[in-house]
């Protein structure tokens, strides 16, 4: 692969996608034989978090050290306005200590595009805003790929507040590129508009949209919309809940998705994320090995493992 | 003493050959073939004369330190876009919502002598929304209209007021219409690009619902009221529907909402972050049908300039608005005229005498004995590339900076006075 920076899975072709992902393969078979790599000794890479997400960044600080990196965190919540200090000083600061890669998430879509437009440094988006999350739609695509073998004609649904998440836009983007059939399930109100634009199908009512599926992605949903609307979780989980009763409409071998950080009781079902259909330790190791992938890829380019 | 030969004025109502004698800051004789030897003489063969353009909505300010652009930078830019009279928006800090700071804003328009620089009052007290500021005694130290721009009237109660008052003193209010509860959040135009994007939108709604409400209100009150930066189809018909039922609302729209979609944003740029945010291509064709139409009267610039720092950052940081004065005209002589949508006659109306008219500045707006000479001088032939860092204006964050445009300005008479471009 060769590019600077990995800033959304809309940016990437369908040979990238796979080339991240067979990579990403290997690094998993090495993560399960409890090996190591020196594939980025003497590079160090930083992990720039401007709204907080430990998952996110312990995953990448793991892959990053998992292939002898050296690994700086800097917290900086809230920069820019608030404090004065901005997005741009803070790169030009890990530029002059020589940083090969800066990974960012924050809460402003097309701040890893500035922020890479600005340092000569590789840059990560690890979420950036309503935008993407390609490491986490990646980790999604290699569980999915180790799990059916091959992704394409599979059935995929993203089920939940897909208005106010970048996982759901990062991942209807790969599923569809992968060969998959999306379909993204809400209310009207958490649905953007525009959102078929991504090549997925939209459909309100769970319980038609899940027949016959093979993915399930739930998304999380919070107490309060961000649009300031309350609404009930207990109707939620009545209409949207993925449920054992849910799961008999899916396909046989269906897995479901869940990018942690669960919300038991509302999008899942206690007995569901502790089923065998579910993916999320395995989501986990998947999204270390990919993110050791997307590294080696920036720093190395050609020069595989 | 300065005289125009072979002249092609332009005024609302059409175009004529002629010369055009100035004198003691007011045009003396239209006539064809003056010879006046004492005269200086300007050669405006192959030019259009348009009278000098006024915008209604801009944004300078001396008194506000958060502000780059004062009065002298911002009447410069105004000259170099063809501006001889520009109002300016209220919503600086401190707002200008009592008579000592409108007559500040007029005074140091006197003592800077570049284009003509009117303040425009606040519609409450502070920006509140709560207490009508004193209509009456800012109009008389020189406050051109009232406005909410920027910051909303939010309760209808006080809106119906504050045109009830406005009425009384019969100043233009300018109304800033949107419901925040609706906009709340958005950064740009909800809609497939913000999808695309991940950026927050601004419902269509969060401006036409708004619109519907202060036309009604002014409907109610038998006020006018002027809505500002017109940018939905939406409000485009609701306007056209009050005027139809003889309803006195006017409006403006600016270049960004007939010469742009919100496409600038997808790549992130900052200067395309406006409010209300640049729309849709059917809401261009909208605005385009409305400026033909005559439901919109006026092309104002909105022209917000910005320091760097402030464009420079995060998309949800950055401030919203773009530069306009040192370009509204070519951006509509390009868009509009050269596209056979309305003719030189059309584009004098929009940014010459309509707002003369809905402002009460008589003695400005057209070219005729008698008249203000405000005068603005153009090349229609020339084509030139927007190079923002060129820009008279301490602003730089121009949407349309490196976009190829037509009809330049060559030369600007203020009060009988060529002005240094």
């Amino acid at each position: 692969m060769k590019r600077k920076d990995i800033l959304g899975i809309k940016d990437l072709t369908r040979a990238e996608i796979n080339e991240i992902l067979s990579t990403a393969d290997v690094m998993r078979d090495m993560i399960d034989r409890g090996e190591k790599s020196n594939a980025l000794r003497g590079k160090s890479v930083a992990t720039l978090f401007c709204e907080s997400s430990v998952r996110t960044r312990i995953s990448f600080e793991t892959a990053a050290k998992n292939l002898g990196a050296s690994v700086s965190d800097l917290p900086l919540a809230m920069p820019s306005v608030q404090n004065g200090e901005s997005l741009i000083d803070a790169g030009m600061t890990l530029d002059a200590l020589k940083t090969d890669v800066i990974v960012l998430r924050h809460s402003v879509a097309g701040s890893c595009k500035l922020l890479a437009e600005n340092v000569n440094a590789s840059v990560i988006n690890a979420g950036d805003g309503l935008n993407e999350h390609p490491s986490q739609a990646l980790s999604d695509g290699l569980t999915a790929r180790r799990h059916f073998g091959n992704v394409d004609g599979k059935r995929v649904v993203i089920v939940g507040d897909v208005k106010h998440s970048r996982v759901a836009r990062s991942d209807a983007i790969l599923f569809g590129m992968l060969g998959a059939k999306v379909t993204v399930c809400a209310p009207y109100s958490m649905l953007p508009c525009g959102i078929d634009g991504f090549g997925c199908d939209v459909e309100t009512d769970f319980d038609k949209a899940i027949l016959g599926a093979d993915i399930i992605v739930p998304l999380r949903v919070g107490r309060k919309s961000m649009d300031g609307a309350y609404f009930s979780a207990q109707e939620y989980d009545e209409y949207y809940g993925v449920t054992q009763k849910r799961l008999e409409l899916c396909s046989d071998d269906c897995i479901v998705m869940h990018f942690g950080s669960l919300n038991r009781g509302s999008e899942i079902r206690g007995d569901v994320s502790g089923d065998r259909s579910s993916m999320i330790s395995e989501q986990v190791t998947n999204g270390v090995a990919v993110r050791m992938a997307m590294l080696d890829l920036l720093v190395n380019g050609d020069n595989k493992l | 003493m300065i005289l125009l030969k072979h002249a092609t004025v332009v005024n609302k109502d059409g175009m004529q050959q002629t010369d055009v004698l100035i004198d003691e800051g007011v045009i003396k004789l239209l006539a064809p073939n003056i010879e006046y030897p004492n005269a200086e003489v300007i050669d405006c063969d192959g030019k259009l004369v348009f009278p000098g353009f006024i915008d209604m909505h801009c944004h300078l300010s001396n008194h506000d330190r958060t502000r780059e652009e004062g009065i002298e930078s911002g009447g410069l830019a105004a000259l170099a876009g063809g501006f001889t009279t520009v109002c300016c928006m209220p919503n600086t800090v401190p707002p200008i919502d009592n008579p000592a700071l409108v007559g500040y804003v007029r005074a140091k328009s006197a003592s800077i002598g570049n284009a003509d620089v009117f303040p425009i009052g606040c519609v409450t007290l502070g920006q509140k929304g709560e207490e009508l500021c004193e209509y009456g005694k800012m109009k008389q130290a020189g406050a051109i209209a009232v406005s909410d721009d920027g910051v909303p009237v939010a309760r209808g109660a006080v809106m119906l007021n504050a045109l009830k008052y406005a009425k009384t003193f019969n100043i233009p209010l300018l109304s800033h219409s949107e419901d925040e509860s609706i906009s709340a959040g958005g950064v740009v135009n909800d809609g497939d690009n913000a999808t695309a994007c991940g950026l927050r939108g601004i419902p269509r709604t969060a401006e036409s619902a708004a619109v519907a409400r202060n036309v009604l209100l002014a409907e109610e009150a038998g006020a006018r009221i002027h809505i500002c930066h017109v940018s939905t189809a939406e409000s485009v018909d609701i306007i056209r529907a009050a005027k139809a039922r003889g309803v006195r609302v006017t409006c403006e729209t600016c270049p960004q909402y007939f010469a742009a979609t919100d496409d600038e944003i997808l790549s992130y740029n900052t200067n395309a972050k406006t409010n209300p945010p640049l729309r849709e291509e059917s809401d261009v064709e909208a605005i385009v049908e409305g400026i033909k139409d005559g439901t919109i009267d006026v092309i104002a610039t909105d022209h917000a300039p910005h320091g760097y720092d402030e464009k420079n950052v995060e998309f949800d940081y950055a401030s919203f608005g773009t530069v306009g004065l040192e370009t509204a005209f070519s951006l509509a002589y390009t868009y509009l005229v050269l596209t056979d949508t309305i003719k030189p006659s059309d584009l004098c109306r929009l940014m010459s005498y309509e707002p003369s008219r809905i402002l009460g500045l008589t003695d400005r707006g057209r070219i005729e004995q008698g008249a203000r000479a405000d005068i603005v001088i153009i090349d229609p032939d020339a084509e030139y590339s927007v190079d923002a860092s060129e820009f008279k204006s301490k602003g730089k964050n121009s949407l349309f900076d490196g976009w190829r445009l037509n009809g330049k300005i060559t030369q600007v008479i203020v009060k009988g006075e060529l002005k240094q471009l």
